[in-house]
């Protein structure tokens, strides 16, 4: 198996709050190899966004702040190296699909000149020189990429001209515009109905695949998950719950909130039950000691006031849970 | 057994006219409801599915009379409603619960201040709303002291079981709820619909539930209703809309559902992928105004609104092969195209 491209290990973020400290993320470890669609799910408030945004960079600071950890790119930290170069990887190997198609366009410049214009810096920082001209056919190139109807009208529209599932490809097309190796998508297609966002998943996919990138997508829909990627963490109140491939997750969920989280969805067949999740997501300030899922885990005991050991359950399976024993030894 | 449906919309429409030049003529129209007819039985939850622009909420807001339909009527135990705007009695009958608790709730008002509205403007005696509104908290499964609370103290989940809370102060018969669990998690959506179940068996509710979500409207409603632009593509019972959807359009949809195991997959109709976008309600095609995006349009579908055709019990679909079907072969047609497992 070939270098995970994006390596975080044991990442913890701290917020600074009214002069106490948030332990937002805490040790979030997560690997990425080039051609795998790795998700990270979890419910709102559990630290998905600002996992994404400490690998790209763009956390505030203050208040934000990295505690520990360090997040490898290619094989550097980027933690660690110079802002310089850090920022020359920001667009260009490393990209973002924003989720609201509706609010991260400019509404004031039309699809072109938003999207040349991010070439021509990306080209700044790379040292290279391309002409308007040369820009501008790079665009529509990657426009037609997204299966964009008549890209040469698009490159001259405002957002407010297409719709919906237009402006997210307008953002995938964004995003694939400096041949990226990463590809950071958040919550795609959320906001669309679902025939829209069928259709820009599968865009999506294919885009991935044709190029091997290595994508990361955050979502709180299992069913995308399970139908987009190949390899699943389930994070809970910052701290990464379960891992493992989505067959084998789906079929054998192995920690309690990845059940209950599962159980929850409403099924087609109809067989849906409604119980829920007991309980709200932890202050984060004053989180439960050991196990941060304890206060609403239906199978809470004395162990669980300890930090709970990461069990592999299967063929690089692994559950965070004093439950769960460890799998015998796969070949 | 027959009995009177306590809702009754015939032929509801409702255009919103599009105005423009100087003197704001009139230039065209958002047809955003056409001609819909559905009827909902007391203790019945009603579902309406449907892409945005389909007509979702415009449908609910001229039941609950908050708009006037164009034409076409609202008839509520028997009495038309359709003209009541503003009608006190209706308005302590039917009650809708928003799609977003964040803003639906009066973020100066305290939790008991908001529950008290609807108590107020009926008249509810003064004395005794600090107890009514206690109670309801308590039918909502709220602790009492939230009534001194403020909604910016509360979660989704919480706000959502005021905004519920608030809904049954008047002891409604019908309760409207567009798209109430859309705007939180799946963990506090389960929970929130559980309280509806609950309290509908509790009093006797009656539902008309607004939803995009397929899969929750799967479980949760006993008859759906599948909108595309306006219209009721299909409807029937739950059952039979999911286990044989008739209509490509439903057909795509929850084709279009992601599901979590391999048993829901294989419950999906196996259809081509729909492709472009809902069209415009101002601009909407002529002939089935799905036919420019069915995988399966011919002729007649560019030319002609298809009807009803009934499929089984209860259960209708406008599409032009059913009545090809329906014709050819004097058998029911199940759908128009073969289902088979999912790859």
């Amino acid at each position: 198996m070939n270098a995970p491209l994006l390596d975080v290990a044991g990442l913890s973020v701290d917020f600074a709050t009214y002069g106490r400290q948030a332990r937002v993320l805490d040790g979030v470890s997560l690997q990425v190899r080039a051609g795998q669609h790795a998700a990270l799910v979890g419910e709102t408030g559990c630290g998905k966004s600002v996992t994404l945004r400490a690998i790209m960079g763009i956390l505030k600071s203050p208040p934000a702040s990295i505690a520990a950890g360090s997040i490898g790119f290619d094989g550097a930290d980027l933690l660690t190296m110079p802002a310089r170069q850090r920022d020359a990887l920001k667009g260009t190997a490393m990209s973002m699909v924003f989720q609201d198609p509706m609010t991260a366009l400019n509404p004031v410049f039309t699809i072109g000149d938003q999207l040349a214009t991010i070439i021509k810096y990306a080209d700044r920082r790379m040292g290279v020189r391309r002409d308007k001209q040369g820009r501008k056919q790079r665009v529509i190139e990657v426009l037609d990429q997204v299966r964009m109807p008549d890209p040469e009208r698009i490159f001259g529209a405002y957002p407010i001209m297409l719709s919906g599932g237009m402006r997210q490809r307008v953002l995938i097309a964004m995003a694939l515009l400096n041949e990226p190796r990463l590809l950071i998508a958040d919550e795609p297609g959320t906001a669309l109905d679902v025939t829209t966002q069928a259709e820009i998943l599968a865009l999506l996919n294919d885009l991935v695949a044709a190029r091997s990138l290595a994508l990361l997508m955050i979502t709180h829909n299992l069913g995308v998950v399970r139908e987009m990627a190949d390899y699943v963490y389930v994070m809970y109140a910052g701290t990464i719950v379960e891992h493992g491939p989505t067959e084998a997750l789906f079929e054998r969920p192995s920690h309690p909130y990845t059940q209950a989280l599962i159980e929850c969805v409403p099924k087609l067949s109809g067989t849906s039950t409604f119980k829920g999740i007991d309980g709200t997501i932890p202050d984060y300030v004053d989180p439960p000691v050991g196990c941060r899922f304890r206060p609403r885990c239906p199978h809470r005991h004395d162990a669980c006031f300890e930090r709970p050991p990461n069990v592999t359950v299967g063929a690089n399976h692994v559950a965070a849970c004093w439950l769960r024993q460890p799998a015998e030894e796969v070949a | 057994m027959i009995e009177a449906p306590l809702l009754e919309v015939s032929g509801l429409t409702k255009h919103f006219p599009i105005r423009g030049g100087i003197i704001q003529q009139r230039v065209g129209a958002v047809r955003a409801v056409n001609d819909v007819s559905f009827a909902i039985r007391k203790g019945e939850v009603f579902g309406l599915a449907g892409e945005s622009g389909s007509g979702k909420s415009t449908i609910a807001r001229m039941v609950v009379g908050l708009y006037r339909p164009t034409a076409g009527t609202v008839h509520f135990d028997g009495s038309d409603v359709s003209g009541l705007i503003g009608g006190r009695d209706y308005r302590k009958q039917v009650q809708m619960v928003f799609q977003n608790p964040g803003s639906s709730l009066n973020p100066r008002r305290t939790i008991a201040q908001s529950v008290a509205v609807p108590l107020i403007f009926h008249d509810y005696p003064k004395a005794k709303i600090a107890d009514r509104v206690a109670e309801l908290l308590e039918m909502v499964e709220l602790p009492r002291n939230f009534a001194i609370r403020y909604p910016h103290e509360l979660s989704g989940g919480q706000k959502q079981r005021v905004a519920i809370a608030r809904a049954l102060a008047v002891e409604p018969r019908l309760i409207v709820l567009d798209e109430p669990t859309s705007a939180l998690d799946v963990s506090v959506q389960a929970k929130i619909i559980d309280l509806l179940a609950g309290l509908a068996g509790e009093l006797g509710l009656t539902f008309l539930f607004i939803s995009h979500d397929l899969s929750l409207m799967r479980n949760f409603c006993s008859r759906v209703g599948i909108l595309y632009l306006g219209r009721l593509a299909e409807t029937g019972s739950t059952i039979d809309v999911f286990g044989s959807p008739a209509h490509p359009y439903t057909q795509a949809l929850i084709g279009a559902v992601p599901v979590v195991s391999d048993e829901e997959a294989a419950l999906k109709p196996s259809i081509p992928a729909l492709s472009g976008e809902i069209p415009s309600p101002s601009r909407i095609p002529k002939g089935c105004s799905f036919h420019t995006r069915c995988p399966f349009a011919f002729e007649p579908c560019r030319q002609i609104d298809p009807e009803f055709t009934i499929v089984g019990q209860g259960h209708e679909a406008r599409c032009h092969l059913l009545e090809e079907r329906t014709a050819t072969a004097a058998t029911v047609p199940v759908s128009p195209v073969e289902r088979s497992a999912h790859p």
